[in-house]
Formats: C-alpha cells, structure tokens, sequence
C-alpha cells in the first residue's frame, strides 16, 4: 500500500511510521501545520504543532528513510476543531477537540488529499486495534488500556477507518519508548502532550475568556438563591467542585457542584452531588451517530457506555431507533456534560458514537 | 531522477570542486604574514581579480561574504546607514527576494524606513515608469535604489540598465541582487551602471557559504560584521580561501561558456515547455518573453503547488514551489501576488529550473510523468 504516515513529531506516531516501513509499505511522513502562526498555539515540546515538533518528525522521518513533507491545515482546523470548540462552549458544552480534529482533520481532510493523490491509508501513533472482517474494519481497544484511544476514534465511520492504519494498538507505551530509543529517535523521550494543542498556556479557562469575554454572571441553586459570581459561565464544566469561590456555605454544608451551564442567561447552576447522578443519555439527530463498525439491527441492545477520553466503561442497555442512539446505564453516573461523545462498546469493540444532547 | 531546481542549487563544477578540495588541504590564514598566510592570500587576490574579470568589475571592487543573503543585507543595510539622517526612504521592487525584501521590512519596521515599492507588470517586470515617477516624487528622501536582475521565481529580466540610468540622473545610488542572473545571462558591471551588485558561488557550480558585493570604490557601506576588516574595512572574518578559489574558477568558467551553456539551457527549457504544454490541459507559462535562460515557470490552474511538489518527488522529478516557507508551510508567493494573481491562483504553481547539467532525459522524465502528477493534484484541490 502507498502510505501517509502523520507525525506530529512526538514518539508514538514516529514509531507507527517505521512499523509501517517496516510493514513493506510506501510510505511518506507528513506533519500537518495546524496553526498559520506555529508559535501562536503552543510553545514547548509537548508533542504537537510547533516548529520544533516539525523539526522532531522531520528528523525521525530522516532515520526511518522516508521522504517528509508539512502539510498546512491550519484553516481546517480552525473552522473545525478551534471554531467548533469555541461554539460548543459558549453554548454551555464541553467539547473534546481531538476527537473532532480525528474526525474532520486527520481522517477528513488528510485522508481525501491523500486518496486524491494515489495514497491507500492514512497511518497515526493513536492506541487502538484495527481488524478486518467481512463487514468491513473494526476499531478496537489497544492493548495498553492507560493509552487506549479508540473513544477518540469512535468518531470514525467504517469508510474513514477503511483508510487508517494504527499500528501501535498492540503496544504498551512503555514498550513504544523503548522502541523509538531503539530505533535510534532523538524524540525517544519527548514528554507526552496532555492539554488541548491549541491552548499553549493549558489555561483552558483563560484562553476561552480571551476570546469569549469574561462577562460576570451569577452562581446559583436549583431555586435560583445567588451563591456567588463568576466570570463566564462557559468556563464551568458539569460536576465541577473546585473553582467555585462561593462564599454562602449549603445547609447541610455538603460540597456543591456544578449541575448545569446557562449560557444565554449566564448563568451557573449549582446543586448536591446526588442531583448530578444521571442514567439516561441521548445523542442528538441522527447525522451525529458515527457507526464505527456494522450497524446494530435496530432495538436495545447489551454493552459498555464511555463518556468521557479516559472514562470508564459503564454496562449499560444502549438503543438504536434508526435516528437516536442513547443509553440506560446499570447503576447512575456522576457529572455528565453535554458535547462530549457517548461511545457504546461490545467488550473490546467499539460500536458507535454520538455527542450527548441530553442526560437524565 | 531529475534535477530541475538549478536556480536553488547547483551541481558543482567538476573543475571548480578540483581548486576547492587543493586548497582545502593547504593551511593558511589570507591575513597571515609568514609564507602560508601569503600564499593563501595569493590565493584570494588571483580569484578576486578572475571573478572581477568575469563580471566586468574591477578587482578592488569585490567583497567576499559567506552568502548572497549577506552581500544584500550590507547593500541594504549598509548603504541606508551611510546615506544621512534626511534619507529616511528605499526604492524597490515588490518581487525581491526575501534576502532583501525582509532586510527592507526590517529597516521599515526598526527605522521607520519609508519603502517606496515600484509597480510590476502581469509577467513580473519592474515597470520602468513607476520608478521614474516614485524617483521624482520622492528624490530628496531616497537613500538608494534596490532592484533585483532577474526574479527568482518566474525568471524575468528586470530593466536594470534603464533604472540605473535614471538613479542616476538624480544621484542616487542603486544596488542589484543579480545572484540569479549570474553567469546565465551577459553581466557586466561597468556596463550596468549600478552602484552595487550581488553574485553567489553556489547557482553557478561553485560552492556553497561563497558569494560577493561587487561595489564601487566609493560607494560608501557601514559594515554589518566587524571584527578583522579583511575586505575593505566593511566586512569581517577570516576569508574562506579554498571556497573563493572555486568560486572564481566557477565564475570564469560560466563565463567563458556563457553562451555556449545558454544555447544548451534554452532548448532544454522549450523542450520542456512544449511537453509540459503539450501535456497538460490549462497551464500557464509565467515570466513572459524575456527570462532567464533556465526558468520555467507553470501555473496549474486547479492544483496545489505543494501537492504537485510532492507528487513530482515520488516520481523522482526535483522542483521548487519557488515561494519561501514559514515552518516548511508554503506561503501564496509573494512575486506572483505582486503580479497580480489571485493567491489561490499562485499556490497552483511551480518552479523548474534547468542548469548546465540538465539532461534531455531529465527533461523527457519531467514531461512523461506530468500529465498524471498534474490529474491527482487537481483531483486533491486547491485550499
């Protein structure tokens, strides 16, 4: 296979391209430029979008022998990751960009341009297992559960994963290391990235005022008494407990959390821990429901709902109508915010996923 | 395999790598006083009065620098520190290269520099007139004139002579980056009437981290790099003597095949054209009638300069998208901007350029893969 191999300069995805080298295919590392002004989104080696990081990719892609190029995708990703981070939260969301930068990016529009060029796949350092069947490829979790990737993935539909390749998903990342040390990578022991690329600082709240306005709104209960303030509701996050400065203690002198993000009213509600539990989740329209694998046959079905990057998969009953995927969860779940994606596992295998509009 | 980015480097001189290499294993510092700092500096004045010779200058007129970047940034630099307070203002052209358009950017930044910028025309010639007129409007606060022989991207001549001329009349002085004209067309530096002139070693089979400012006796330069004062008190460091040796062989045989080489050159380059035209569907040859023997440049209306790069690598064909790069992001040039191409337009372009060891087969390599490199490009699109 003709191979694009993405690297972002950080370990994992300089060892997916000399795995895949190593596969026998033809292979060439790109870097996508995610930003027009590469000191703009963040300073630092921590694995993604500066100059240094190119430079890293760049001279791994030396070692491993095969031709680099950088890829400017910076207007794609702002209009579909920074633009749409920016929107889910100043309408009281809690987006996860990587999900929507593998959704719209790198499984998008970095694997159009490169079947438009004569290029079978697209290969990243993401954690997950990839299996061929006769229902087309299944996506499903890697081997290193502390890394595993594939709720970031789930987005995917089978037609974008039929072009990926994750040749990591059989690895530890410990063992991924040792390999790139190995290999001779000068990037080896490049710390892992953590925070949102775009976000230098990792201050998420103080980028989102930046650019959202710090408008002073107020912090309330469920029976609208004023408990405090805040400057901007959209920097707030449901289940949040710390940051909440509020001055008038509860009744029961129990910890409040945030329930709910108002954002037309600005607003913030806040309640006990208990009103946070909710068991029943519901994806938005059906152009949001992602199948990753065969379309279940419609009805209720048996598995495991994922909420959140590294959440924990929860057994649930899960329904598809032919329009709404949502959830029953076994036993009810803490802090939920809209705007992230529910995944549905079958064990290992992820099935499918759709961002979470509603929660009860 | 095809080589076809000749105006970003050349091969080096068979003849001129020979010098290089015996006088790399000589010791000796050209300021030296004992026998091996004589010879070495015997070594640096037979070249300055070669190079000097196939430039039509006069010995005492070449200052060795490490680069062409450095040679324009003591033009530039140099010649604007030296004019007096009352000079606030440079003329140039919107197609320079960045050796000297950001040394001017600088200058407009740092100093509160007025730039002048004279207009060009849709094949990328400095118009004559818009100087004239800018000279006249503003003749009492321009320091110098900057105006480039040749372009860099699209290959087209630059009335130089004409510009000179009219600095001229009003006294003002005019430094030419002609780096890449250099051994490709007729230069001569007496004849140009300018002032100052930059050439570089490595576009013309000599080596690299070798280039010159060719400047008048009295034209007078603050120096960028101070230290030793090894050339004329204006620029410092210890002289590069193997690498000057080369590059004054290189110059001389450039010179003396001049011709010969152009006549090479241009029929491989209509070769091209005519394939790559014959083709292709809806390609544009940029630069107009009169370029630069070794350039030429296509607008692939549809697809991205970048992607035809790439595609043209894997197929073993080496070209420029013939713009600068911010982090190895190629930016819409800004030659073809000046032009008067929409940017969209001038990212759809690359840059091939054929040198003295350019091959018919290099050429027919080019021609046989472009049809299909150019189909997957556009079927990836423009941004």
């Amino acid at each position: 296979m003709k191979v694009i191999a993405a690297m972002s300069g950080g370990v994992d995805s300089a060892v997916a391209a000399a795995r895949v080298v190593d596969a026998g295919h033809e292979v060439i590392g790109v870097h996508l430029a995610l930003s027009s002004n590469p000191q703009k989104y963040r300073s630092g080696a921590r694995g993604c979008c500066t100059i240094e990081d190119s430079h890293d990719a760049r001279r791994a892609a030396d070692i491993i022998g095969i031709p680099f190029y950088v890829w400017d995708m910076a207007e794609e990703f702002h209009e579909g990751v920074v633009s749409n981070f920016l929107s889910e939260y100043s309408s009281g969301k809690t987006p996860n960009p990587c999900l929507r930068c593998n959704e719209k990016i790198k499984f998008e529009a970095v694997l159009k341009r490169a079947r438009a060029m004569g290029y079978d796949a697209v290969a990243t350092g993401h954690y997950a297992k990839l299996f061929p069947s006769e229902n087309g490829p299944l996506l499903y979790r890697a081997d290193d559960e502390g890394k595993d990737q594939s709720y970031v993935l789930a987005v995917l539909t089978q037609e974008q994963l039929s072009g990926a390749l994750f040749p990591l998903g059989d690895t530890v990342k410990s063992d991924v290391r040792k390999e790139a040390e190995a290999r001779g990578f000068s990037l080896a022991q490049k710390p892992d990235s953590h925070d949102i690329c775009f976000v230098p600082s990792g201050d998420n709240a103080g980028w989102l005022r930046e650019r959202l306005g710090s408008e002073v709104g107020e912090i309330v209960d469920e029976e609208g008494a004023v408990l405090g303030s805040h400057k901007g509701a959209y920097t707030y996050t449901v289940g949040q407990r710390r940051g909440l400065g509020l001055t008038i203690p509860a009744e029961d002198g129990r910890a409040r959390y945030v329930l709910r993000v108002e954002p037309t009213n600005n607003r913030v509600v806040v309640g006990s821990r208990e009103e946070l539990a909710i068991t029943e989740i519901s994806g938005g329209d059906v152009n949001e429901v992602k199948w990753c694998g065969p379309i279940p046959v419609l009805g209720e079905h048996r598995g495991l709902a994922q909420v959140r990057a590294h959440g924990k998969p929860l057994p649930c009953t899960y329904r598809w109508d032919g329009k709404k995927l949502s959830a029953t969860l076994d036993a009810p779940l803490y802090g939920l915010a809209p705007g992230q994606a529910l995944v549905i596992y079958e064990g290992e295998r992820a099935v499918g996923s759709v961002t979470i509009e509603w929660t009860q | 395999m095809a080589y076809l980015d000749n105006a970003a480097t050349t091969a080096m001189l068979p003849e001129a790598l020979e010098v290089m290499y015996r006088e790399a294993v000589n010791v000796g510092n050209a300021s030296s006083l004992h026998g091996a700092g004589r010879r070495a500096r015997r070594v640096v004045e037979e070249s300055r009065e070669k190079l000097a010779a196939a430039v039509g200058a006069k010995p005492q007129e070449i200052i060795f620098t490490a680069s062409g970047t450095e040679a324009n940034n003591l033009a530039v630099k140099g010649m604007f520190w030296n004019a007096g307070a009352t000079k606030r203002a440079i003329l140039s052209s919107p197609i320079e290269h960045h050796a000297i358009l950001d040394p001017l950017e600088w200058l407009e930044r740092e100093h509160n520099v007025t730039l002048h910028l004279a207009d060009v025309d849709g094949d990328g010639r400095t118009k004559v007139e818009s100087v004239a007129q800018l000279l006249s409007e503003h003749e009492n606060e321009i320091s110098f004139v900057t105006v480039m022989h040749s372009n860099n991207e699209v290959g087209a001549l630059q009335p130089v002579e004409e510009i000179a001329a009219i600095s001229r009349e009003y006294k003002i002085p005019i430094h030419s980056d002609a780096v890449q004209s250099f051994g490709k067309v007729p230069l001569d530096f007496a004849k140009l009437g300018v002032n100052a002139m930059t050439i570089s070693g490595h576009k013309i089979g000599g080596p690299l981290g070798v280039a010159a400012l060719v400047a008048k006796k009295e034209l007078e330069l603050t120096p960028l790099l101070h230290g030793g004062g090894q050339e004329r008190d204006v620029r410092s460091g210890t002289l590069h003597t193997p690498a000057i040796a080369a590059f004054a062989t290189a110059a001389e045989l450039s010179h003396q095949r001049l011709l010969a080489n152009a006549d090479h050159i241009k029929a491989l380059r209509e070769r091209l054209i005519r394939g790559v035209t014959t083709a292709v569907a809806d390609v544009r040859l940029n630069g107009g009638a009169s370029t630069l023997p070794g350039i030429a440049h296509f607008t692939f209306a549809g697809a991205e300069g970048d992607a035809l790069l790439l595609l043209l690598d894997a197929q073993g064909v080496q070209c420029s998208t013939g713009s600068a790069c911010s982090a190895g992001i190629a930016q819409p040039s800004h030659v073809l901007i000046a032009m008067g191409m929409a940017p969209k337009v001038a990212r759809s372009s690359i840059r091939f350029s054929i040198g003295t060891t350019t091959t018919e087969q290099e050429i027919d390599k080019t021609i046989s893969v472009i049809n299909e490199v150019v189909t997957r490009a556009r079927a990836a699109g423009v941004r």
